[in-house]
Protein backbone atom coordinates (compact mmCIF):
# COMPACT_ATOMS: atom_id res chain seq x y z
CA UNK A 1 0.00 0.00 0.00
CA UNK A 2 2.49 2.82 0.88
CA UNK A 3 6.18 2.25 0.61
CA UNK A 4 8.38 2.34 3.49
CA UNK A 5 9.52 5.24 5.20
CA UNK A 6 13.15 5.94 4.52
CA UNK A 7 14.48 8.03 7.21
CA UNK A 8 17.58 9.96 5.74
CA UNK A 9 18.46 12.76 8.33
CA UNK A 10 20.95 14.71 6.03
CA UNK A 11 18.66 15.67 3.38
CA UNK A 12 15.98 17.80 4.96
CA UNK A 13 15.76 20.77 2.49
CA UNK A 14 15.28 18.29 -0.27
CA UNK A 15 12.35 16.73 1.30
CA UNK A 16 10.57 20.22 2.17
CA UNK A 17 10.57 21.05 -1.27
CA UNK A 18 9.84 17.11 -1.50
CA UNK A 19 6.85 18.26 0.93
CA UNK A 20 5.79 20.83 -1.02
CA UNK A 21 5.62 19.05 -4.43
CA UNK A 22 3.82 16.26 -2.51
CA UNK A 23 1.03 19.01 -0.98
CA UNK A 24 0.32 20.44 -4.53
CA UNK A 25 0.43 16.85 -6.05
CA UNK A 26 -2.26 16.08 -3.44
CA UNK A 27 -4.27 19.11 -4.11
CA UNK A 28 -4.10 17.77 -7.83
CA UNK A 29 -5.89 14.89 -6.75
CA UNK A 30 -8.86 16.79 -5.17
CA UNK A 31 -9.83 18.42 -8.31
CA UNK A 32 -11.45 15.39 -10.52
CA UNK A 33 -13.59 14.29 -7.34
CA UNK A 34 -14.74 18.01 -6.89
CA UNK A 35 -15.63 18.35 -10.31
CA UNK A 36 -17.56 15.41 -10.12
CA UNK A 37 -19.36 16.34 -7.21
CA UNK A 38 -20.14 19.66 -8.66
CA UNK A 39 -21.85 18.23 -12.18
CA UNK A 40 -23.87 15.72 -9.96
CA UNK A 41 -25.08 18.50 -7.68
CA UNK A 42 -25.85 20.35 -10.86
CA UNK A 43 -27.91 17.62 -12.27
CA UNK A 44 -29.80 17.04 -9.32
CA UNK A 45 -30.51 20.77 -9.15
CA UNK A 46 -31.79 20.62 -12.89
CA UNK A 47 -33.77 17.50 -12.59
CA UNK A 48 -35.62 18.96 -9.26
CA UNK A 49 -36.46 22.28 -10.34
CA UNK A 50 -39.75 21.46 -12.18
CA UNK A 51 -42.67 22.44 -9.82
CA UNK A 52 -43.74 19.37 -9.48
CA UNK A 53 -40.80 17.15 -8.49
CA UNK A 54 -41.22 14.86 -5.61
CA UNK A 55 -37.66 15.57 -4.14
CA UNK A 56 -36.31 19.21 -3.11
CA UNK A 57 -33.42 20.42 -4.66
CA UNK A 58 -30.02 20.48 -3.13
CA UNK A 59 -30.23 24.38 -2.02
CA UNK A 60 -33.54 23.23 -0.70
CA UNK A 61 -32.37 20.43 0.76
CA UNK A 62 -29.65 22.46 2.28
CA UNK A 63 -31.47 25.08 3.77
CA UNK A 64 -34.36 22.62 4.82
CA UNK A 65 -32.01 20.86 7.46
CA UNK A 66 -29.36 24.20 8.21
CA UNK A 67 -30.56 23.73 11.76
CA UNK A 68 -29.11 19.60 11.84
CA UNK A 69 -26.21 20.59 9.65
CA UNK A 70 -24.94 23.46 12.20
CA UNK A 71 -26.13 21.38 15.15
CA UNK A 72 -25.50 17.73 15.11
CA UNK A 73 -24.91 17.95 19.31
CA UNK A 74 -28.96 19.25 19.91
CA UNK A 75 -30.69 16.91 22.55
CA UNK A 76 -34.48 17.75 23.37
CA UNK A 77 -34.91 14.48 24.44
CA UNK A 78 -36.46 10.85 23.25
CA UNK A 79 -35.40 10.33 19.48
CA UNK A 80 -35.16 14.60 18.91
CA UNK A 81 -31.45 14.36 18.89
CA UNK A 82 -29.12 15.70 16.58
CA UNK A 83 -27.32 13.65 14.31
CA UNK A 84 -24.68 13.17 15.91
CA UNK A 85 -26.21 11.32 18.90
CA UNK A 86 -28.29 9.31 16.10
CA UNK A 87 -24.90 8.22 14.46
CA UNK A 88 -23.34 7.71 17.86
CA UNK A 89 -26.09 5.72 18.79
CA UNK A 90 -25.84 3.35 16.04
CA UNK A 91 -22.28 2.83 15.92
CA UNK A 92 -22.37 1.65 19.69
CA UNK A 93 -24.41 -1.15 18.28
CA UNK A 94 -21.89 -1.89 15.81
CA UNK A 95 -18.99 -1.51 17.82
CA UNK A 96 -20.90 -4.68 20.50
CA UNK A 97 -22.01 -6.48 17.60
CA UNK A 98 -19.16 -6.14 15.33
CA UNK A 99 -16.13 -6.92 18.15
CA UNK A 100 -18.42 -9.78 19.17
CA UNK A 101 -18.15 -10.85 15.41
CA UNK A 102 -14.39 -10.67 14.91
CA UNK A 103 -13.74 -12.45 18.25
CA UNK A 104 -15.86 -15.32 18.12
CA UNK A 105 -15.31 -15.45 13.94
CA UNK A 106 -11.33 -15.47 14.16
CA UNK A 107 -11.57 -17.62 16.60
CA UNK A 108 -13.58 -20.26 14.83
CA UNK A 109 -12.34 -19.27 11.56
CA UNK A 110 -8.93 -20.31 12.77
CA UNK A 111 -10.58 -23.53 14.42
CA UNK A 112 -11.91 -24.87 11.54
CA UNK A 113 -9.11 -24.04 9.43
CA UNK A 114 -6.58 -25.99 10.87
CA UNK A 115 -8.95 -29.19 11.14
CA UNK A 116 -9.90 -30.70 8.08
CA UNK A 117 -12.63 -32.41 9.66
CA UNK A 118 -14.01 -29.23 11.19
CA UNK A 119 -13.47 -27.97 7.98
CA UNK A 120 -15.65 -30.67 5.79
CA UNK A 121 -18.56 -30.35 8.29
CA UNK A 122 -18.85 -26.69 8.87
CA UNK A 123 -17.79 -24.40 5.70
CA UNK A 124 -21.00 -25.73 3.86
CA UNK A 125 -22.72 -24.54 6.71
CA UNK A 126 -21.44 -21.48 6.52
CA UNK A 127 -21.64 -21.09 2.72
CA UNK A 128 -25.22 -21.32 3.21
CA UNK A 129 -25.86 -19.16 6.19
CA UNK A 130 -23.65 -16.28 4.62
CA UNK A 131 -25.54 -15.41 2.13
CA UNK A 132 -29.05 -15.21 4.35
CA UNK A 133 -30.00 -11.27 4.14
CA UNK A 134 -29.20 -9.06 7.69
CA UNK A 135 -32.52 -8.43 7.79
CA UNK A 136 -33.96 -11.54 7.72
CA UNK A 137 -32.20 -12.42 11.25
CA UNK A 138 -34.05 -9.80 12.79
CA UNK A 139 -37.61 -11.77 13.50
CA UNK A 140 -35.66 -14.92 14.96
CA UNK A 141 -33.81 -12.73 17.18
CA UNK A 142 -36.44 -10.43 18.08
CA UNK A 143 -38.08 -13.64 19.44
CA UNK A 144 -35.48 -14.97 21.35
CA UNK A 145 -34.16 -11.61 22.91
CA UNK A 146 -37.99 -10.03 23.47
CA UNK A 147 -35.91 -6.72 23.15
CA UNK A 148 -35.29 -4.58 20.31
CA UNK A 149 -31.46 -3.00 21.60
CA UNK A 150 -30.37 -6.86 22.02
CA UNK A 151 -31.77 -7.57 19.09
CA UNK A 152 -29.83 -5.22 16.74
CA UNK A 153 -26.84 -6.13 18.21
CA UNK A 154 -27.89 -9.68 17.34
CA UNK A 155 -28.46 -9.17 13.67
CA UNK A 156 -24.61 -7.30 12.88
CA UNK A 157 -22.81 -9.91 14.81
CA UNK A 158 -24.60 -12.41 12.59
CA UNK A 159 -24.00 -10.54 9.84
CA UNK A 160 -20.39 -9.52 10.20
CA UNK A 161 -19.37 -13.29 11.35
CA UNK A 162 -19.51 -15.36 8.24
CA UNK A 163 -16.85 -13.01 5.77
CA UNK A 164 -14.64 -13.03 9.23
CA UNK A 165 -15.06 -16.67 9.64
CA UNK A 166 -14.68 -17.55 5.92
CA UNK A 167 -11.83 -15.46 5.38
CA UNK A 168 -9.80 -16.11 8.66
CA UNK A 169 -10.42 -20.23 7.78
CA UNK A 170 -9.34 -19.13 3.72
CA UNK A 171 -6.24 -17.43 5.32
CA UNK A 172 -5.05 -20.47 7.83
CA UNK A 173 -5.73 -22.70 4.55
CA UNK A 174 -3.51 -20.60 2.83
CA UNK A 175 -0.55 -20.84 4.60
CA UNK A 176 2.44 -21.62 2.64
CA UNK A 177 3.32 -25.21 2.56
CA UNK A 178 7.28 -24.32 2.84
CA UNK A 179 6.61 -22.15 6.22
CA UNK A 180 4.44 -25.60 7.54
CA UNK A 181 7.72 -27.23 5.94
CA UNK A 182 10.07 -24.69 8.13
CA UNK A 183 7.52 -25.73 11.46
CA UNK A 184 7.73 -29.62 10.88
CA UNK A 185 11.82 -28.99 10.63
CA UNK A 186 12.68 -27.12 13.35
CA UNK A 187 9.89 -29.09 15.31
CA UNK A 188 8.70 -26.08 16.71
CA UNK A 189 5.75 -26.44 19.87
CA UNK A 190 2.25 -25.83 18.97
CA UNK A 191 2.11 -22.13 20.67
CA UNK A 192 5.12 -21.06 18.85
CA UNK A 193 3.59 -22.13 15.46
CA UNK A 194 0.68 -20.50 16.54
CA UNK A 195 2.13 -16.87 16.87
CA UNK A 196 4.99 -17.23 14.58
CA UNK A 197 3.66 -18.76 11.24
CA UNK A 198 0.37 -19.23 11.59
CA UNK A 199 -1.19 -15.75 13.00
CA UNK A 200 1.60 -13.87 11.14
CA UNK A 201 0.38 -15.94 8.07
CA UNK A 202 -3.50 -15.04 8.37
CA UNK A 203 -4.00 -11.64 9.49
CA UNK A 204 -4.30 -10.21 6.07
CA UNK A 205 -6.63 -12.61 5.87
CA UNK A 206 -8.29 -11.43 8.75
CA UNK A 207 -8.26 -8.19 8.03
CA UNK A 208 -10.12 -8.35 4.76
CA UNK A 209 -12.90 -10.19 6.47
CA UNK A 210 -12.98 -7.57 8.75
CA UNK A 211 -12.89 -5.10 6.53
CA UNK A 212 -16.17 -6.72 4.46
CA UNK A 213 -17.44 -7.62 7.76
CA UNK A 214 -17.78 -4.14 9.15
CA UNK A 215 -18.97 -2.65 5.54
CA UNK A 216 -21.66 -5.18 6.35
CA UNK A 217 -22.51 -4.27 9.93
CA UNK A 218 -23.11 -1.11 8.49
CA UNK A 219 -25.29 -1.51 5.65
CA UNK A 220 -27.49 -3.74 8.53
CA UNK A 221 -27.83 -1.54 11.26
CA UNK A 222 -29.51 1.47 9.07
CA UNK A 223 -31.89 -1.39 8.04
CA UNK A 224 -32.57 -2.95 11.38
CA UNK A 225 -32.93 0.23 12.85
CA UNK A 226 -35.21 1.06 10.78
CA UNK A 227 -37.48 -1.62 12.07
CA UNK A 228 -36.77 -1.83 16.01
CA UNK A 229 -37.47 2.32 16.04
CA UNK A 230 -35.81 4.07 19.45
CA UNK A 231 -32.40 6.45 18.64
CA UNK A 232 -30.59 5.83 15.54
CA UNK A 233 -29.57 6.98 12.41
CA UNK A 234 -31.72 4.35 10.80
CA UNK A 235 -34.93 5.07 12.79
CA UNK A 236 -33.90 8.35 11.96
CA UNK A 237 -34.26 8.32 8.78
CA UNK A 238 -37.51 5.91 8.66
CA UNK A 239 -38.98 8.81 11.26
CA UNK A 240 -38.11 11.66 8.51
CA UNK A 241 -40.01 9.95 5.91
CA UNK A 242 -43.21 9.26 7.44
CA UNK A 243 -43.08 12.94 8.88
CA UNK A 244 -42.48 13.85 5.39
CA UNK A 245 -39.06 15.33 6.01
CA UNK A 246 -37.21 14.24 2.66
CA UNK A 247 -34.30 16.70 3.16
CA UNK A 248 -33.75 15.01 6.36
CA UNK A 249 -33.48 11.82 4.46
CA UNK A 250 -31.11 13.01 1.90
CA UNK A 251 -29.09 14.69 4.82
CA UNK A 252 -29.00 11.72 6.87
CA UNK A 253 -27.95 9.42 4.14
CA UNK A 254 -25.16 11.57 3.21
CA UNK A 255 -23.97 10.71 7.18
CA UNK A 256 -24.44 7.47 6.27
CA UNK A 257 -22.24 7.12 3.61
CA UNK A 258 -19.43 8.98 5.41
CA UNK A 259 -19.52 7.30 8.78
CA UNK A 260 -19.21 3.93 6.20
CA UNK A 261 -16.19 5.01 4.51
CA UNK A 262 -14.59 6.30 7.84
CA UNK A 263 -15.22 3.15 9.18
CA UNK A 264 -13.63 1.02 6.35
CA UNK A 265 -11.14 3.67 6.23
CA UNK A 266 -10.19 2.70 10.04
CA UNK A 267 -10.30 -0.96 9.68
CA UNK A 268 -7.93 0.17 6.58
CA UNK A 269 -5.72 2.07 8.77
CA UNK A 270 -5.73 -0.34 12.03
CA UNK A 271 -4.58 -2.91 9.89
CA UNK A 272 -1.42 -0.82 8.66
CA UNK A 273 -0.64 -0.72 11.96
CA UNK A 274 -0.71 -4.36 12.47
CA UNK A 275 0.31 -6.05 9.13
CA UNK A 276 3.88 -6.08 8.68
CA UNK A 277 4.99 -3.84 6.05
CA UNK A 278 6.07 -7.08 3.59
CA UNK A 279 2.40 -8.45 3.99
CA UNK A 280 0.58 -5.66 2.13
CA UNK A 281 -0.74 -5.87 -0.65
CA UNK B 1 34.72 -22.60 17.90
CA UNK B 2 34.10 -26.05 16.04
CA UNK B 3 32.86 -28.50 18.43
CA UNK B 4 31.66 -30.60 16.12
CA UNK B 5 31.96 -34.65 15.57
CA UNK B 6 35.09 -35.08 13.97
CA UNK B 7 34.92 -36.31 10.42
CA UNK B 8 35.73 -40.07 9.92
CA UNK B 9 37.03 -39.57 5.96
CA UNK B 10 37.54 -42.69 5.43
CA UNK B 11 35.46 -44.84 3.62
CA UNK B 12 37.76 -48.09 2.68
CA UNK B 13 38.72 -48.92 5.83
CA UNK B 14 37.30 -52.46 7.01
CA UNK B 15 34.10 -51.20 8.21
CA UNK B 16 31.82 -53.70 9.08
CA UNK B 17 28.80 -50.60 10.43
CA UNK B 18 26.62 -49.20 7.42
CA UNK B 19 27.76 -45.57 6.14
CA UNK B 20 26.52 -42.15 8.16
CA UNK B 21 23.47 -41.68 5.95
CA UNK B 22 21.86 -44.61 4.19
CA UNK B 23 19.53 -44.53 1.65
CA UNK B 24 18.12 -48.07 1.11
CA UNK B 25 16.38 -49.59 -1.76
CA UNK B 26 13.41 -46.73 -1.27
CA UNK B 27 10.55 -46.88 -3.38
CA UNK B 28 7.88 -43.96 -3.67
CA UNK B 29 4.49 -44.74 -5.27
CA UNK B 30 1.45 -42.25 -5.67
CA UNK B 31 -1.68 -44.11 -6.20
CA UNK B 32 -3.77 -42.44 -8.63
CA UNK B 33 -6.85 -42.87 -10.47
CA UNK B 34 -5.46 -44.43 -13.67
CA UNK B 35 -3.08 -46.51 -11.48
CA UNK B 36 -0.18 -46.24 -9.63
CA UNK B 37 2.38 -43.55 -10.16
CA UNK B 38 5.73 -44.84 -9.41
CA UNK B 39 8.15 -41.85 -8.61
CA UNK B 40 11.21 -43.59 -7.69
CA UNK B 41 12.08 -47.27 -8.03
CA UNK B 42 14.56 -48.64 -5.51
CA UNK B 43 16.97 -46.08 -5.08
CA UNK B 44 19.91 -47.28 -2.96
CA UNK B 45 22.89 -44.69 -1.94
CA UNK B 46 25.69 -44.79 1.10
CA UNK B 47 26.58 -41.71 2.05
CA UNK B 48 29.66 -41.45 4.18
CA UNK B 49 30.29 -38.94 7.32
CA UNK B 50 31.36 -35.76 5.91
CA UNK B 51 30.73 -36.25 2.63
CA UNK B 52 29.49 -34.28 -0.30
CA UNK B 53 26.84 -35.36 -2.41
CA UNK B 54 25.45 -34.04 -5.43
CA UNK B 55 21.78 -35.10 -6.75
CA UNK B 56 21.55 -34.68 -10.57
CA UNK B 57 18.65 -35.05 -12.86
CA UNK B 58 15.65 -33.88 -15.37
CA UNK B 59 13.03 -31.79 -13.72
CA UNK B 60 10.40 -34.31 -12.75
CA UNK B 61 12.78 -37.15 -12.10
CA UNK B 62 11.52 -37.29 -8.28
CA UNK B 63 15.09 -35.61 -6.86
CA UNK B 64 12.95 -33.39 -4.71
CA UNK B 65 10.77 -36.43 -3.83
CA UNK B 66 14.04 -38.29 -3.06
CA UNK B 67 14.81 -35.13 -0.49
CA UNK B 68 11.72 -34.88 0.77
CA UNK B 69 12.23 -38.86 2.18
CA UNK B 70 15.68 -37.77 3.49
CA UNK B 71 14.27 -34.67 5.09
CA UNK B 72 11.22 -37.07 6.38
CA UNK B 73 8.62 -34.83 4.64
CA UNK B 74 7.50 -37.84 2.95
CA UNK B 75 7.50 -41.45 4.03
CA UNK B 76 8.75 -44.06 1.50
CA UNK B 77 6.27 -46.14 -0.10
CA UNK B 78 9.18 -49.32 0.54
CA UNK B 79 12.55 -48.84 1.90
CA UNK B 80 14.02 -46.54 4.34
CA UNK B 81 16.31 -43.72 5.13
CA UNK B 82 18.83 -44.55 8.34
CA UNK B 83 20.82 -41.50 9.65
CA UNK B 84 23.83 -43.29 12.32
CA UNK B 85 21.36 -46.89 11.63
CA UNK B 86 18.04 -45.17 13.08
CA UNK B 87 15.32 -45.03 10.47
CA UNK B 88 13.42 -41.63 9.82
CA UNK B 89 10.37 -41.03 10.45
CA UNK B 90 10.06 -37.47 10.65
CA UNK B 91 11.14 -33.94 9.73
CA UNK B 92 13.68 -33.07 12.38
CA UNK B 93 16.62 -30.04 13.21
CA UNK B 94 19.25 -32.71 12.73
CA UNK B 95 18.27 -32.68 9.17
CA UNK B 96 18.11 -29.31 7.86
CA UNK B 97 17.01 -28.20 4.69
CA UNK B 98 17.78 -25.23 2.72
CA UNK B 99 15.11 -24.77 0.36
CA UNK B 100 15.27 -23.97 -3.45
CA UNK B 101 12.20 -20.46 -2.36
CA UNK B 102 14.32 -19.88 0.94
CA UNK B 103 11.25 -20.25 3.19
CA UNK B 104 12.34 -17.08 5.54
CA UNK B 105 9.34 -15.81 7.45
CA UNK B 106 8.77 -12.30 6.12
CA UNK B 107 7.58 -11.11 9.21
CA UNK B 108 10.88 -11.68 11.12
CA UNK B 109 13.93 -10.33 10.84
CA UNK B 110 16.89 -11.96 9.52
CA UNK B 111 17.82 -12.61 13.04
CA UNK B 112 14.64 -13.51 14.71
CA UNK B 113 14.50 -16.19 11.79
CA UNK B 114 17.53 -18.12 12.67
CA UNK B 115 16.40 -17.45 16.72
CA UNK B 116 13.12 -19.55 16.15
CA UNK B 117 15.08 -22.30 15.23
CA UNK B 118 17.84 -22.07 17.97
CA UNK B 119 15.01 -21.67 20.40
CA UNK B 120 13.65 -24.82 19.21
CA UNK B 121 16.19 -27.05 19.29
CA UNK B 122 18.47 -25.64 22.05
CA UNK B 123 15.30 -24.53 24.43
CA UNK B 124 17.50 -24.97 27.80
CA UNK B 125 20.52 -22.99 26.39
CA UNK B 126 21.07 -19.62 28.50
CA UNK B 127 19.58 -17.12 26.75
CA UNK B 128 22.92 -15.33 26.06
CA UNK B 129 24.74 -18.76 24.43
CA UNK B 130 21.23 -18.72 21.99
CA UNK B 131 22.01 -15.57 21.33
CA UNK B 132 26.00 -15.88 20.27
CA UNK B 133 24.48 -18.84 18.02
CA UNK B 134 22.57 -16.80 16.01
CA UNK B 135 25.28 -13.84 15.64
CA UNK B 136 27.76 -16.12 15.38
CA UNK B 137 26.15 -17.98 12.61
CA UNK B 138 24.95 -14.68 10.78
CA UNK B 139 28.61 -13.44 11.07
CA UNK B 140 29.80 -17.22 9.29
CA UNK B 141 27.81 -16.07 6.09
CA UNK B 142 29.01 -12.21 6.35
CA UNK B 143 25.74 -10.75 7.42
CA UNK B 144 26.13 -9.54 10.87
CA UNK B 145 25.16 -6.02 9.86
CA UNK B 146 21.62 -7.07 8.40
CA UNK B 147 20.40 -9.08 11.49
CA UNK B 148 17.59 -7.07 12.07
CA UNK B 149 16.35 -6.38 8.18
CA UNK B 150 13.61 -8.42 7.51
CA UNK B 151 13.44 -10.53 4.27
CA UNK B 152 12.50 -8.44 1.97
CA UNK B 153 14.89 -5.83 2.72
CA UNK B 154 17.44 -8.53 1.74
CA UNK B 155 18.83 -9.65 -2.01
CA UNK B 156 18.38 -13.13 -3.41
CA UNK B 157 21.72 -13.92 -2.55
CA UNK B 158 21.49 -12.49 0.64
CA UNK B 159 18.47 -14.57 2.09
CA UNK B 160 19.51 -17.67 1.09
CA UNK B 161 23.00 -16.94 3.55
CA UNK B 162 20.20 -16.42 6.10
CA UNK B 163 18.89 -20.45 4.97
CA UNK B 164 22.21 -21.90 5.41
CA UNK B 165 23.07 -19.93 8.75
CA UNK B 166 19.38 -20.72 10.01
CA UNK B 167 19.98 -24.46 8.80
CA UNK B 168 23.61 -24.87 9.98
CA UNK B 169 23.19 -22.70 13.76
CA UNK B 170 20.80 -25.91 14.55
CA UNK B 171 24.42 -28.08 14.31
CA UNK B 172 22.63 -30.71 11.61
CA UNK B 173 23.78 -33.85 10.91
CA UNK B 174 23.06 -33.58 7.13
CA UNK B 175 22.74 -30.52 5.46
CA UNK B 176 20.02 -30.79 2.72
CA UNK B 177 19.68 -28.15 -0.11
CA UNK B 178 16.99 -28.08 -2.40
CA UNK B 179 18.38 -26.42 -5.69
CA UNK B 180 19.25 -23.77 -3.28
CA UNK B 181 21.13 -21.72 -5.79
CA UNK B 182 18.63 -22.01 -8.83
CA UNK B 183 16.53 -18.32 -8.40
CA UNK B 184 19.88 -16.46 -7.77
CA UNK B 185 21.97 -14.85 -10.71
CA UNK B 186 25.28 -16.69 -12.39
CA UNK B 187 27.59 -14.18 -10.16
CA UNK B 188 25.86 -14.59 -6.74
CA UNK B 189 25.52 -18.50 -7.28
CA UNK B 190 29.49 -18.78 -7.68
CA UNK B 191 30.21 -16.60 -4.60
CA UNK B 192 27.83 -18.41 -2.69
CA UNK B 193 28.84 -21.69 -4.14
CA UNK B 194 32.19 -20.95 -2.87
CA UNK B 195 30.60 -19.41 0.50
CA UNK B 196 29.19 -22.66 0.99
CA UNK B 197 32.19 -24.81 0.27
CA UNK B 198 34.32 -23.31 2.73
CA UNK B 199 31.36 -23.89 5.40
CA UNK B 200 31.46 -27.40 4.24
CA UNK B 201 35.02 -27.52 4.70
CA UNK B 202 35.03 -25.30 8.44
CA UNK B 203 32.05 -27.75 9.42
CA UNK B 204 32.58 -30.73 7.63
CA UNK B 205 29.19 -31.33 7.00
CA UNK B 206 27.63 -33.98 5.61
CA UNK B 207 25.58 -31.98 2.41
CA UNK B 208 23.07 -33.64 0.07
CA UNK B 209 22.25 -31.11 -2.44
CA UNK B 210 20.58 -31.55 -5.69
CA UNK B 211 21.42 -29.40 -8.65
CA UNK B 212 20.28 -28.74 -12.25
CA UNK B 213 24.19 -27.53 -13.03
CA UNK B 214 26.61 -30.07 -13.68
CA UNK B 215 29.38 -27.52 -13.24
CA UNK B 216 27.94 -26.58 -9.73
CA UNK B 217 27.67 -29.97 -8.90
CA UNK B 218 31.56 -30.90 -10.23
CA UNK B 219 32.65 -28.22 -8.18
CA UNK B 220 30.92 -28.90 -5.01
CA UNK B 221 30.88 -32.74 -4.41
CA UNK B 222 32.80 -35.41 -4.26
CA UNK B 223 30.45 -37.78 -5.91
CA UNK B 224 27.35 -37.13 -8.27
CA UNK B 225 24.79 -39.08 -8.61
CA UNK B 226 22.46 -38.87 -11.79
CA UNK B 227 19.54 -40.01 -12.03
CA UNK B 228 17.67 -41.56 -15.10
CA UNK B 229 14.07 -40.30 -15.91
CA UNK B 230 10.85 -40.31 -14.30
CA UNK B 231 8.44 -42.04 -13.82
CA UNK B 232 9.67 -44.85 -11.94
CA UNK B 233 13.74 -42.72 -11.90
CA UNK B 234 16.93 -45.23 -10.76
CA UNK B 235 20.16 -44.06 -10.02
CA UNK B 236 21.70 -44.19 -13.55
CA UNK B 237 25.24 -43.79 -12.57
CA UNK B 238 27.86 -42.41 -10.01
CA UNK B 239 30.41 -40.06 -10.86
CA UNK B 240 33.46 -39.37 -8.33
CA UNK B 241 35.11 -36.59 -8.39
CA UNK B 242 38.39 -36.90 -7.84
CA UNK B 243 39.65 -32.93 -7.72
CA UNK B 244 41.63 -31.77 -4.60
CA UNK B 245 40.59 -29.99 -1.85
CA UNK B 246 40.23 -26.74 -1.19
CA UNK B 247 39.00 -26.68 -4.56
CA UNK B 248 39.50 -23.78 -6.87
CA UNK B 249 37.29 -23.04 -9.50
CA UNK B 250 39.80 -21.84 -12.00
CA UNK B 251 42.46 -24.24 -11.32
CA UNK B 252 39.51 -27.11 -11.92
CA UNK B 253 38.34 -25.83 -15.17
CA UNK B 254 41.48 -26.04 -16.98
CA UNK B 255 41.94 -28.95 -15.89
CA UNK B 256 41.14 -32.00 -18.51
CA UNK B 257 39.59 -34.24 -16.18
CA UNK B 258 36.48 -31.71 -15.75
CA UNK B 259 36.00 -31.45 -18.90
CA UNK B 260 36.30 -35.36 -19.45
CA UNK B 261 33.54 -35.53 -16.26
CA UNK B 262 31.53 -32.82 -17.62
CA UNK B 263 30.82 -34.32 -21.15
CA UNK B 264 30.33 -38.12 -19.39
CA UNK B 265 27.71 -36.09 -17.34
CA UNK B 266 26.38 -33.94 -20.25
CA UNK B 267 26.17 -37.30 -22.34
CA UNK B 268 24.11 -39.05 -19.65
CA UNK B 269 21.70 -36.53 -19.18
CA UNK B 270 21.43 -35.01 -23.24
CA UNK B 271 21.53 -38.43 -25.09
CA UNK B 272 21.32 -41.22 -22.61
CA UNK B 273 18.60 -40.06 -20.70
CA UNK B 274 17.52 -36.74 -22.89
CA UNK B 275 14.00 -35.56 -21.67
CA UNK B 276 11.19 -36.88 -23.48
CA UNK B 277 9.78 -33.37 -24.54
CA UNK B 278 13.14 -31.78 -25.37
Amino acid sequence: MTAPLDIRPARSRVNLQHLGSQAVNWLKGLIPPAVAILIFLAIWQLLTMGPDANLPTPIRTVSDTWELIINPFFNYGGTDKGLFWQVFTSLQRVALGFTLAAVVGIALGILVGTSSLMYSALDPLFQILRTVPPLAWLPISLAAFQQANPSAIFVIFITAIWPIIINTTEGVRQIPQDYNNVARVLRLSKSEYFFKILFPATVPYIFTGLRIGIGLSWLAIVAAEMLIGGVGIGFFIWDAWNSSRISDIIIAIIYVGIVGLLLDRLIVFVGGLVLPEEQKQ
Amino acid sequence: MQVLNTPTQSTNSLQTQEPFLVIDNLTKVYPTATGDFVVLDGISLGVNEGEFVCVIGHSGCGKSTLLDMVAGFRQPTEGEVRLQTQTISEPGPDRMVVFQNYSLLPWLTAYENIYLGVNSVFPNKPEAAKKHIVMEHLAMVGLADVANKKPSALSGGMKQRVCIARALALRPKVLILDEPFGALDPITREELQEELLKIWQDHQITVLMITHDIDEALFLSDRVVMMTNGPAAKIGEVMQVPFARPRDRARMMEDPKFYELRNEALDFLYHRYAHDDT
